[in-house]
């Protein structure tokens, strides 16, 4: 019983930024149609950017995560205005693959600048962990799992509530009428790129320390953003912050009870599951698959 | 012209031991000949029904897994082997065309995806089956055994060479028979309109699993002559970078026709081998990134297509301006 209450709680807590590369990913696809297979690379830079900020500047650890954030949506929004925008209206199976070539080269980029050899990112969390009954919990998951929570508010709340947000929506909604109302859509598209990039970047920021950092890390990143996104249904915001949780727990059961081996499985086995069984997200309220 | 530079092509693929006297050399074309083959049948998925299979390192895997561990493990003739890298990614074509069932586009690659990165950690964790990370050794090379006759190993690259220009031989043909046939004009139709395909009775899902087993197939056959080519398999060839590297030579090459994959394959097995002297590997697919995109920016339709409209049709020459 302690064993399985241990197994939910590193679930939760590692499912937090599941929630957070979902989100990225899913605010991308839903808004501007574009499949981006680049969205673990802006993981890895931001994991990337934090780690140089640390090492390299020494600059406090608290201020290397938004640091790492800015990083990653200023190379989101480059990357938008240069190969986004001159692709609108291409069929979106183009796009999809112009963003594997961004992944291709932005990893061998990341692998010709940082070498092969993993690296580790240091923080001033105290490696004790902290008891609480029957289960402990390291200090700095706590810290992790509390600034993707704290950034999924955000985001929602920029969403939700901001005059920004509504103009995303709206766009989300119909692109024509939104523009007839005024809305800039190549303003928006950007901004959305940039929005889902540093997302993924505060991602990378946040699990870099917990775990190690090498230039191939965001494939993995990628696979469980895309499983998050198809467990909450592609486009669904509330989808993708819950799919992450589940993503997170099922892992943390799969590596407990089966076999730690076949860990990112789990990701694998249940995009498939979900793509036969209910491919328009298990959260899905109404169709939204095209 | 288009049969003269065809018959000029083959010309040269079919001396080509005879004036490439360097054994690294030959090595690249032999790369560049199961390349093709594997380039060829990524493109009757992407080319011909539009749907993109990033998992198609797995089949090639399967096929190099499959005839490694028959002839290494069950001590079967390579042949045999070799048949049986044919047969077996061809079922997981099925399964993957039957799953996918009405799945399209980003979901189609997702669940290719999904399922090579399954067999992928199959091949790294069964250690009884695969000996994991450590691969197998000593896979044996093919030979030709008529009754009657000395066992003839094609152990040598000049062998090798003509096994393989041979492979990239039916694997062209074999596409070109499907191409001209029904079932070729049926997946065309259902690339450009799958709604009104089947408004004329064609079955979207059937034709894509007769695809997806063929297409799966021909990538587990250049998956067996690989390990008989190598002598040696680990969990390296079920690598994203195998994947990549088909959907480079067919986009670049040209999608949805015959002659851009194998030109593909050829350009994107010789270029990099070119520029090694002068990059290292990382520089290498750091450019293939950057190649993609630009081929996608400036020659959307691919290298072939681009080379036919350069010059002009006959008989439009012939019209009055």
């Amino acid at each position: 019983m302690d064993q399985l209450l241990q197994h939910l709680l590193n679930g939760l807590l590692l499912g937090a930024t599941y929630s957070l590369l979902g989100i990225g990913l899913t605010l991308v696809f839903g808004l501007m149609n574009v499949v981006n297979f680049a969205h673990g690379e802006f993981y890895t830079l931001g994991a990337y950017a934090a780690f140089a900020a640390l090492a390299l500047a020494s600059v406090h650890f608290f201020l290397a995560i938004p640091l790492a954030i800015v990083a990653g949506a200023g190379a989101g929004a480059i990357c938008e205005r240069l190969l986004l925008r001159p692709l609108r209206g291409q069929s979106i199976d183009t796009v999809m693959l112009v963003m594997i070539g961004v992944w291709i080269a932005m990893q061998n980029a990341e692998l010709l600048g940082w070498g092969g050899v993993a690296r580790s990112v240091p923080t001033p969390f105290p490696t004790q962990p902290l008891v609480l009954g029957p289960v402990s919990v390291a200090p700095l998951r706590v810290f992790v799992f509390v600034v993707s929570a704290g950034l999924i508010l955000g985001a929602h709340l920029l969403l939700a509530r901001t005059k920004l947000g509504r103009a995303m929506r709206a766009t989300f909604q119909d692109r024509e009428t939104a523009a007839l109302m005024g809305v800039s859509i190549e303003r928006i598209h950007t901004i959305t790129f940039a929005f889902g990039a540093g997302l993924a970047a505060a991602a990378g920021a946040l699990l870099g320390p917990v775990f190690l950092l090498y230039p191939s890390m965001g494939d993995l990143a990628s696979l469980k953003a895309f499983s998050v996104v198809i467990l909450g249904g592609l486009g669904n915001f509330a989808g993708a912050a819950l799919g992450g949780l589940v993503l997170g727990v099922a892992e943390e059961l799969g590596a407990g009870y089966v076999s730690s081996g076949y860990r990112d499985a789990v990701g694998f086995l249940m995009i498939v599951a979900v793509l036969l069984l209910r491919p328009s997200g298990i959260f899905a309220r109404a169709e939204r698959v095209g | 012209m288009r049969r003269l530079a065809f018959v000029i092509g083959l010309a040269v693929a079919v001396t080509a031991p005879l004036w490439v006297w360097n054994p690294y050399h030959l090595h690249t074309l032999i790369m560049a000949g199961i390349f093709a083959v594997l380039a060829l049948s990524l493109n009757l998925l992407l080319g011909y029904t539009g749907q993109l299979s990033l998992g198609h390192a797995a089949f090639f895997g399967i096929g190099a897994y499959a005839t490694a561990l028959l002839s290494v493990k069950g001590g079967c003739s390579p042949w045999i082997g070799l048949l049986a890298a044919i047969v077996l990614p061809g079922v997981a074509g099925w399964v993957i065309g039957r799953l996918a069932l009405k799945l399209r586009g980003a979901y189609f690659v997702l669940l290719t995806i999904s399922f090579a990165g399954c067999v992928s950690l199959v091949s790294v964790n069964w250690m009884d089956l695969t000996n994991g990370p450590l691969g197998l050794p000593g896979v044996p090379a093919l030979e030709i055994a008529l009754p009657g006759l000395p066992a003839l190993p094609l152990r040598s690259k000049t062998a090798f060479y003509y096994v393989v220009l041979l492979a990239v031989m039916l694997a062209y043909l074999l596409c070109l028979a499907l191409i001209r046939s029904r079932v070729g004009r049926a997946l065309v139709a259902l690339r450009e309109n799958e709604t009104l395909a089947a408004s004329v009775g064609i079955d979207g899902t059937h034709y894509l699993v007769l695809a997806a087993v063929i297409s799966a197939a021909m990538a587990g056959f250049g998956g067996g002559l690989y390990a008989h080519y190598t002598r040696f398999v680990s969990p390296e060839v079920f690598l994203f970078t195998y994947t990549v590297t088909m959907v480079i030579m067919v986009v670049a090459g040209g999608k949805g026709t015959l002659a851009g994959p194998v030109v593909g394959a050829v350009l994107f097995t010789v270029l990099p081998e070119a520029l090694r002297a002068a990059t290292s590997w990382q520089w290498q697919m750091l450019l293939y990134g950057i190649l993609l995109v630009a081929v996608l920016f400036f020659l959307p339709e691919g290298i072939v297509p681009a080379l036919r409209r350069l010059r002009p049709e006959p008989h439009r020459r012939a019209s009055p301006a």
